[in-house]
């Protein structure tokens, strides 16, 4: 039996790292996305392009815009002179962020009235906005407070500070880069596998392998051997390049991420075998790997909180590998967890990964037979 | 160039579109299940931010402040803990994202007049989630405040906050417009890549030399029922957009499917361009992936702001159609602009669909020769 598997995984071997392009589609192509995600994938807001209108021109609004440049939130790149001209400048998405501080600015506040500060926000990036709008009224609110407030003498005020833990510095690069790995090991690994064997039944040579004395699970085995090194090779190049050129720390064992990639895999090949079980070209293969994938990623919480989604989505992502990975992977990286934390995505992880493959393996041989 | 050929070569293609279902089908389920995902499931509206409370006061006051969080849909309390390190074990674990410690002397100090402190501490790793709960928490933190002070504070600065174009924020109209260009450069390119590769790999491509046709003929013949997939296509994906998903579209529908049009020709001849070049099926839809999906998805301004990026990737994004249609997209639908500030957008896109359409007949003609 293990010679049977051997030969076939040797045969897979040699055909999967023949092909020049797929060498690049193994290991060019993670890289790309690597970079992509290190540099493209950010939803911090910085330098917001904003116009600024201070009508007042008084000492106190010029300290209130060098508050807000000084910020690093906030690059003004126009100062419009009237408040028509703000419209033409957002509708062409010059600015997304207007400014515009009232001629009685200074006047009220040194009568210790409120003085009025109007902020106009383009809401077609609703994230973006969001956050920009809480960076001007904490700004504000600060300014506020060091302007004195000479109401509050006497009235109890309550502090509340914040401490962020894992990731102090909230850089996105942080969160996204260790879920990169999950990403990179589903895509390649799902159309190696769903490739390698509609590959053979497209040119005739299924039932070549067929009439030899191989049996199903070897031919199952044989087919995903390849795939899953390939797999733990973009893990290693993923993680070397995260930690290296990116700077993301990783906090936890290695061992540990490395253990758990394989349970990882286990559902990701399981996947692979019955994506190969419904396709009958390599064509439609591709296409289906990548029509899994998207949904897959999407309700896994690789970019958008869980929680945040409808319960019956929610209900949905448990049914997911990935979500349960990313949990392990981000553990693994920010917190510096362990099994001791993360034994319930790892057992999770385990079962889903052995019901796929039992389910495809099923599949997969009533197809042969 | 006459019409006689190309109506052939379309009608053949036509029917070899027909024969693959599974493909065709795909064409069609796959952009209205991303459509229903992107506007129910993919939020980076925070909600519900699992929260445990550390309340070393027990008091009235601290339950009033608690109570806050409850109030707002933003925080959900899973937990109330008695130690620090049960709150160390619920943030390792994930099961917690916020944790509210209130100190014993909370009471006291506020009845004393003095200032209180409390502290919040943020799970950085989702650090999107994190800054916008940043946000919130000082928005309850000002309330709360300005309630339990004698005399009300009022703030000495006044910001008032107006949102343009998409005054609830709502990161569905955010999203789904864009959406409309990622599917459509996915689902063409795909389709589009084997139209030439396939008669290349299939030996067909000579029977179609020997004829008389000539090669522009061949090009728009291919091109013909594409066309008419991705209009359909984007047709129906405007249609769930605002009918089903009741994203506004505020601007002109038919500007809106001209430059469809116009993105969807580009589109096409570049997918041709690589079926023509690569003579291999698998390959052409690789290389389509890539070229398409992933600058279409990351470089596009779809998700990632454009001005956040590294200057150089900025550039880069200059060189992808993806680019010029999201900001169409974007702006009909939301900011209801139209040519006269769009203008440079489409003048780009045509210029782009011409010089990609020219260079795949020229190509071809290489090839036949």
């Amino acid at each position: 039996m293990f010679e049977r598997i051997k030969r076939l995984a040797v045969k897979e071997f040699i055909e999967t790292f023949r092909l020049r392009r797929r060498v690049f589609f193994i290991f060019v192509a993670p890289l790309i996305q690597l970079f992509m995600f290190g540099y493209v994938a950010t939803l911090d807001v910085n330098n917001v392009s904003t116009a600024l209108l201070d009508f007042d021109r008084s000492q106190e609004s010029r300290e209130f815009v060098r508050r807000l440049e000084g910020s690093g939130y906030f690059t003004i790149v126009a100062r419009p002179d009237s408040s028509q001209e703000i419209a033409p400048l957002v509708d062409k998405g010059k600015v997304l962020v207007a400014v515009e501080i009232d001629r009685q600015f200074s006047k009220n506040v040194r009568k210790g009235l409120p003085g009025q500060i109007q902020v106009i926000v383009d809401g077609t990036d609703s994230n973006t906005a969001l956050i920009a709008m809480n960076y001007v009224n904490m700004i504000a609110a600060r300014y506020a407070e060091d302007l004195g407030t000479p109401i509050r003498v006497g009235a109890p005020f309550v502090d509340f500070r914040t401490r962020v833990w894992y990731n102090p510095d909230l850089r996105s690069r942080n969160y996204f880069l260790p879920g990169v790995i999950a990403l990179i090991i589903m895509l390649t690994c799902l159309m190696l596998t769903s490739m390698a064997v509609v590959r053979e039944r497209e040119t005739g040579t299924m039932e070549q392998l067929m009439v030899t004395p191989i049996r199903p699970l070897e031919l199952m085995i044989g087919k995903t051997l390849t795939p899953a090194l390939v797999g733990f090779l973009d893990m290693f190049m993923v993680t070397a390049a995260g930690v290296l050129w990116f700077g993301v720390p990783i906090k936890g064992a290695f061992f540990f991420l490395f253990v758990s990639t394989a349970v990882y895999l286990l559902s990701v090949l399981g996947i692979g075998l019955f994506l190969s079980s419904v396709s009958k070209t390599q064509q439609q293969a591709m296409m289906a790997s990548f029509f899994f994938f998207q949904p897959a990623i999407l309700l896994s919480g690789f970019a958008t909180p869980i929680e945040s989604m409808p319960l019956v989505f929610q209900y949905i992502t448990y049914l997911s590998p990935l979500r349960y990975f990313l949990v392990i992977v981000r553990g693994i990286f920010l917190k510096g967890v362990g099994f001791e934390v993360l034994w319930p995505q790892v057992l999770a992880l385990l079962v889903l990964g052995i019901a796929i493959f039992l389910l495809s393996a099923l599949r997969f041989k009533k197809r042969l037979e | 160039m006459s019409l006689l050929p190309i109506k052939a070569i379309a009608r053949k293609e036509w029917i070899q579109i027909r024969r693959d279902t599974l493909s065709l089908a795909m064409a069609f389920v796959m952009p209205a299940i991303l459509l229903v995902i992107y506007a129910y499931a993919i939020t980076f509206d925070v909600n519900n931010i699992r929260t445990v409370v550390y309340d070393c006061d027990k008091s009235s006051t601290s339950r009033e402040l608690i109570a806050k969080f409850k109030e707002s849909t933003y925080f959900d309390i899973v937990a109330y803990v008695d130690s620090y390190a049960a709150i160390d074990r619920y943030l390792d674990s994930g099961h917690a994202k916020v944790a509210l410690t209130i100190p014993p002397d909370f009471t006291k100090k506020l009845l004393t007049l003095k200032t209180a402190s409390v502290l919040v501490i943020l799970d950085g790793s989702e650090s999107n989630t994190a800054t916008i709960a940043e946000g919130y928490i000082s928005g309850i933190a000002q309330g709360f405040s300005s309630e339990q002070g004698i005399v009300s504070i009022k703030p000495l600065i006044d910001v008032r906050n107006r949102v343009w174009y998409n005054p609830e924020l709502r990161s569905r109209n955010f999203l789904i417009p864009g959406l409309i260009a990622i599917i459509m450069s996915v689902i063409i390119s795909l389709l589009i890549s084997l139209a030439v590769a396939r008669e290349w790999e299939r030996g067909t491509m000579e029977q179609l030399i020997s004829t008389p046709v000539r090669p522009i003929e061949v090009v728009i013949g291919k091109l013909v029922p594409y066309f008419v997939i991705g209009f359909a296509d984007t047709l129906m994906s405007i249609a769930i957009a605002t009918l089903m998903l009741r994203v506004p579209l505020s601007g002109s529908i038919p500007f809106l499917l001209l430059v469809s049009a116009i993105f969807l020709f580009g589109g096409l001849s570049f997918g041709i361009l690589i079926s023509i070049g690569t003579r291999n099926q698998l390959m052409a839809s690789q290389m389509a992936m890539l070229t398409s999906f992933l600058p279409s998805f990351m470089l596009s301004g779809f998700v990632f702001t454009i001005s956040n990026m590294p200057v150089v990737l900025q550039g880069f994004t200059y060189l992808f159609p993806a680019r010029y249609f999201v900001s169409v997209l974007k702006g009909v639908f939301l900011k209801a602009i139209g040519p006269g500030v769009l203008g440079l957008e489409v003048l780009f896109l045509s210029i782009y669909g011409a010089m990609v359409f020219t260079a795949a007949v020229r190509k071809l003609k290489k090839r036949i020769e």
